[in-house]
């Protein structure tokens, strides 16, 4: 029997519906999971997505393209086959695709999180033959602490930099996590101001209904902004340029799963990270495949080999589905979405120079950050 | 020990050295001297036994964890730090234990007391076990990343000793300097040692080495110097830097690690008997004999031999080198200018004896017959009539083993630290090749998840045979972006290796290349680093081992053992070279 979908040059393509999920060419029919860019890419003819998700993908595809919506669980047909979207938890509007045939099911998770988060619909698992798993943080050090928790440290940080009259600077994706994040702290600590690429995403989520404290943006020729007591809720992107001067002094904050890892947060140069990721954790991941009840899984972006080996140790059928998606690399954010977030840090601090080693092939690598650093 | 995780925190939450030295200061003001002694030695590097193996840590965290073990190592290959891999998998802390309460406690010097000792001294394999899970289930993440660090031995929080010592001098309210050289001889086990070393009247003599002057390197030729005449030229040796010691009848032999290293050359601790009492002399550690000086290869062969045999000394004799007197009669003699020094020097080799070893061109007939085991030597200088005379000069040193040439003011005193203008290194230029990056491993620290330390290999009989590992000189920026290449032609893992498609061409440089039958290659390159990518080369452009074997160094004949002296070679060392060893092998100025 053919799989119900799969991985062609266009993307992942489902041969009986002749319909794409998430594909990174051109196709006739796009079903999109989520609008972020790694996921929802422009030039496609018709694209279908979850009606809460409607506006989000307008602000990022453009105002003419043609977007047909599905209520959550509501179901449409192509060419016979069932297709029906599901909450996914992970940004407003995203969805979980289901795709049923001939008696089978397939679900493609796009990028999903099982965290509560009050601006988007949460996860809920659905029963399927094979599931579609993303696998971002498929390791198990990866463990997210409660948003309650996460909420607290902020808002503690928030206030302690207040205190010594500094901005504070939370960097965080444009789409999702920064209106997450905004949800979370408590507004009456001080002023938000949002940057341009969070205000657009902002609009976009008051315009379909959701909740949120109020948020400034940064006016155009502003000579000084918050006066060291606003939060400032950036893309990643904007650490160490010039966009941070109108806010005087500041402390910086990024506000991303990475932040687990000590090493990769003193990489990018940040002096606090907060652990806070619209993708499921590890033990998010183990129960989702678990909730599905799906016998076969395949694992897309991120640890996805260790993921798929730790499945197939518990008696599933499980490999890996190689796609284009990203989020893989901790030097991009999380949602992988080029457009906004390129990598930042590079000029946080300077590599370690010099020749280091006096001896020929040992073998294995010494890290320079082992050396102690400075003398 | 919750003050002592807090510093850890917060030490590891900068990048600032001033914010850290500050944090330090706090710490060391309020720490009870007890603790203090601890620490410092913590934090300046000082290594302990570790109590339990990291193969068992590993397995019994995987099993508390429910995760298999391989499962453990593709984490410890993200995270790059197996303190914190272990205590990011282990499950969450139950609330509120007996433990709990213990860790806050007593105090740092009691945590390592009763937690680490006692493990470290249980026999038994189960007892341990049961030890160590009952602090896990006491412990968050945070603290425990801090205590596996004590757990295996080593603990390294981004301060140098430097840094520690400065922080140190402002609590004593003494010189940096002065601070560094009792954190280098003090022994920090008692709350009197922590208590002595901040007393700002303390009595230094001991015998501590000096802090090592080091030079700049010169990246342009010397004729903006000056006269040349204001120069003490000398080569620049490949050998270990190192200082002896001798006051009170006792020597000391320290690296530049700040290492004693005595026990390992007994040869040039027995000579140095002689030395009249209250002599500082700062040189190089080589191997000579027969006259000529053997590679650095065979110097870190006796490095590793911490009690060496006769055989060892007899086939690999270690000779120091001397090229500065920092004390004489007990005297302090920093501050006179280097000629005065060196003449006392000068007076002091003739007076023992002491050779002037003038290192021969690869070839040359010796002047003299080979003098075997001269366990003291005289650095020569070379008295060049112009800066003409000295570029000469420095084009002959790879054929006589040494790395370039030494610039010192004569009239300079001994400083502390790197002072530019003072000393200046000229080394040769490198040697280059372009090579294929054949694969990689994650990096560590400030690099972990990111793919940054590579093999390289160059073209033989169409294929690539591997010749180098690098992983220094590229910026944050392409490292980022090579990692994305690495993962995306990946074609094999093994454990966290990744070999991949050949499509980068790195531009390597490297100080030597010698025959090897310990590489497949049959070279080895000495100190390989990165210095660009060379984006405009496709793999097909990169070098070849025929190349590569056109820049060896010629073969010295007095190298070509007979193969029974041949002495067996070292073991690869399985693990990642340890801070210490690390140290060892800086080399000398």
């Amino acid at each position: 029997m053919t799989d119900l979908l799969e991985v062609t040059d266009a993307g992942l393509y489902c041969p009986a519906g002749g319909f794409w999920v998430d594909p990174w060419r051109s196709v006739p029919r796009a079903v999109i999971t989520h609008a972020h860019a790694d996921h929802a890419r422009s030039g496609c003819d018709r694209y279908l997505c979850a009606a809460p998700g409607k506006l989000v993908m307008r602000s990022r595809l453009g105002g003419r393209v043609p977007i047909d919506t599905l209520r959550y669980g509501e179901s449409t047909t192509f060419n016979g086959v069932k297709v029906s979207l599901h909450p996914a938890g992970h940004v407003l509007g995203s969805a979980q695709v289901r795709v049923e045939h001939g008696g089978i099911v397939w679900v493609v998770s796009g990028d999903y999180k099982t965290a509560p988060d009050p601006t988007c619909a949460p996860f809920e698992p659905v029963r399927c033959d094979v599931f579609v798993t993303e696998s971002t943080f498929g390791l198990p050090i990866y463990r997210w602490p409660a948003p309650e928790t996460i909420a607290a440290e902020i808002n503690a940080w928030w206030r302690a930099n207040q205190a010594e009259g500094k901005t504070s600077v939370l960097l965080a994706y444009a789409l999702g996590k920064a209106q997450r994040l905004a949800a979370m702290v408590d507004p009456s600590i001080g002023p938000i101001h949002g940057h341009g690429a969070v205000m657009k995403l902002v609009r976009a989520y008051r315009d379909s209904g959701v909740r949120l404290p109020p948020i400034d943006a940064v006016p155009a020729r502003a000579k000084r902004v918050g006066q060291g007591r606003a939060l400032v809720i950036a893309p990643p992107s904007v650490a160490g340029s010039g966009w941070l001067r109108v806010f005087g002094e500041v402390a910086v904050a990024q506000a991303s799963g990475w932040m687990t890892v000590r090493g990769i947060r003193r990489r990018r140069g940040f002096e606090k990270g907060f652990v806070v990721s619209d993708h499921a954790d590890f033990p998010g991941l183990v129960a989702a495949v678990a909730a599905t009840g799906a016998r076969r899984v395949l694992v897309t972006h991120g640890s996805s080999e260790a993921f798929a080996r730790f499945l197939r140790g518990r008696g599933l059928e499980a490999d890996v589905l190689a796609t284009r998606f990203t989020g893989e690399q901790p030097d991009r954010d999380d949602a992988g979405d080029a457009g906004d977030d390129d990598g930042v840090g590079s000029e946080a601090e300077p590599d370690v120079p010099g020749p280091d080693m006096s001896r020929p092939d040992d073998g294995a690598a010494v890290d320079p950050a082992d050396r102690g650093e400075l003398s | 020990m919750k003050r002592f995780t807090d510093l850890y925190g917060r030490l590891d939450a900068t990048t600032k050295t001033s914010e850290k030295e500050a944090l330090l200061v706090d710490y060391f003001r309020a720490v009870p001297p007890g603790d203090g002694a601890v620490a410092v030695r913590i934090l300046s590097g000082g290594r302990q036994s570790r109590a339990v193996s990291t193969a068992l840590l590993r397995t019994w965290a995987a099993e508390a964890a429910g995760i298999p073990d391989w499962l453990v190592e593709e984490c410890y290959a993200h995270v790059g730090d197996l303190a914190e891999t272990l205590a990011l998998v282990l499950p969450e802390p139950v609330a509120s234990p007996p433990t709990a309460a213990a860790m806050e406690w007593g105090g740092l010097a009691d945590c390592l007391r009763g937690t680490v000792d006692s493990i470290r001294a249980e026999g038994d394999e189960g007892q341990k076990r049961a030890m160590v899970e009952e602090i896990w289930r006491g412990l968050g993440p945070a603290e425990r990343i801090v205590w596996h660090k004590f757990l295996t031995g080593g603990l390294r929080v981004g301060v140098s000793r430097t840094l520690v010592a400065r922080a140190l001098a402002v609590v004593a309210g003494v010189e940096p300097a002065e601070m560094l050289e009792r954190l280098i001889a003090a022994r920090l086990e008692r709350a009197e040692d922590y208590l002595e070393l901040l007393d700002p009247t303390a009595n230094t003599t001991s015998r501590r080495p000096y802090p090592f002057f080091l030079a700049a390197p010169l990246d342009e030729p010397p004729a903006g110097l000056g006269d040349v005449a204001g120069w003490q030229v000398e080569w620049k040796w490949d050998g270990v830097r190192a200082q002896l010691v001798c006051r009170g009848g006792e020597t000391a032999l320290w690296t530049r690690g700040e290492e004693i290293v005595g026990e390992r050359f007994p040869e040039v601790i027995a000579a140095a008997e002689r030395l009249p009492d209250g002599t500082v002399l700062d040189g190089e550690l080589l191997v000579v004999r027969g006259g000529r000086q053997l590679g650095f290869d065979q110097l870190s062969k006796r490095l590793h031999r911490k009690a060496p045999t006769r055989r060892d000394t007899a086939e690999l004799p270690v000779a120091f080198l001397a090229y500065d007197l920092l004390e004489a009669g007990g005297v302090d003699l920093r501050a006179e200018p280097l000629g005065q020094r060196r003449r006392q020097l000068e007076t002091l080799a003739a007076a023992l004896g002491w050779p002037v070893f003038e290192p021969p061109l690869v070839g040359d007939p010796l002047p003299s017959p080979a003098r075997d085991s001269v366990p003291f030597l005289l650095s020569p200088l070379l008295a060049p009539a112009d800066w003409d005379a000295v570029v000469t000069a420095r084009t002959t040193a790879r054929d006589r083993g040494v790395e370039g040439v030494m610039l010192k003011r004569r009239d300079g005193a001994y400083g502390v630290g790197r002072t530019r203008g003072e000393w200046w290194k000229w080394k040769i230029e490198p040697l280059e090749i372009d090579a294929v990056l054949i694969g990689a491993v994650a990096g560590h620290g400030r690099r972990a998840g990111l793919h940054t330390d590579y093999t390289f290999g160059v073209w033989h009989d169409g294929r690539l045979v591997k010749i180098a590992n690098a992983y220094s000189g590229l910026n944050d920026e392409e490292l980022t972006e090579i990692d994305r290449i690495i993962r995306a032609t990946t074609l094999e893992k093994k454990g966290p290796w990744r070999g991949v498609t050949a499509t980068l061409v790195m531009e390597l440089a490297f100080e030597r290349v010698a025959e090897s039958t310990r590489h497949a290659s049959g070279v080895a390159v000495r100190f390989p680093r990165i210095v660009r990518w060379r984006k405009d080369k496709s793999p097909a452009e990169a070098g070849t081992l025929a190349d590569l074997r056109a820049l060896v160094a010629p073969v010295d004949p007095v190298s070509l053992l007979p193969p029974s002296t041949h002495l067996p070679p070292t073991p690869r060392p399985i693990s990642r070279p340890s801070e210490r060893q690390t140290r060892l092998w800086e080399e000398g100025e």
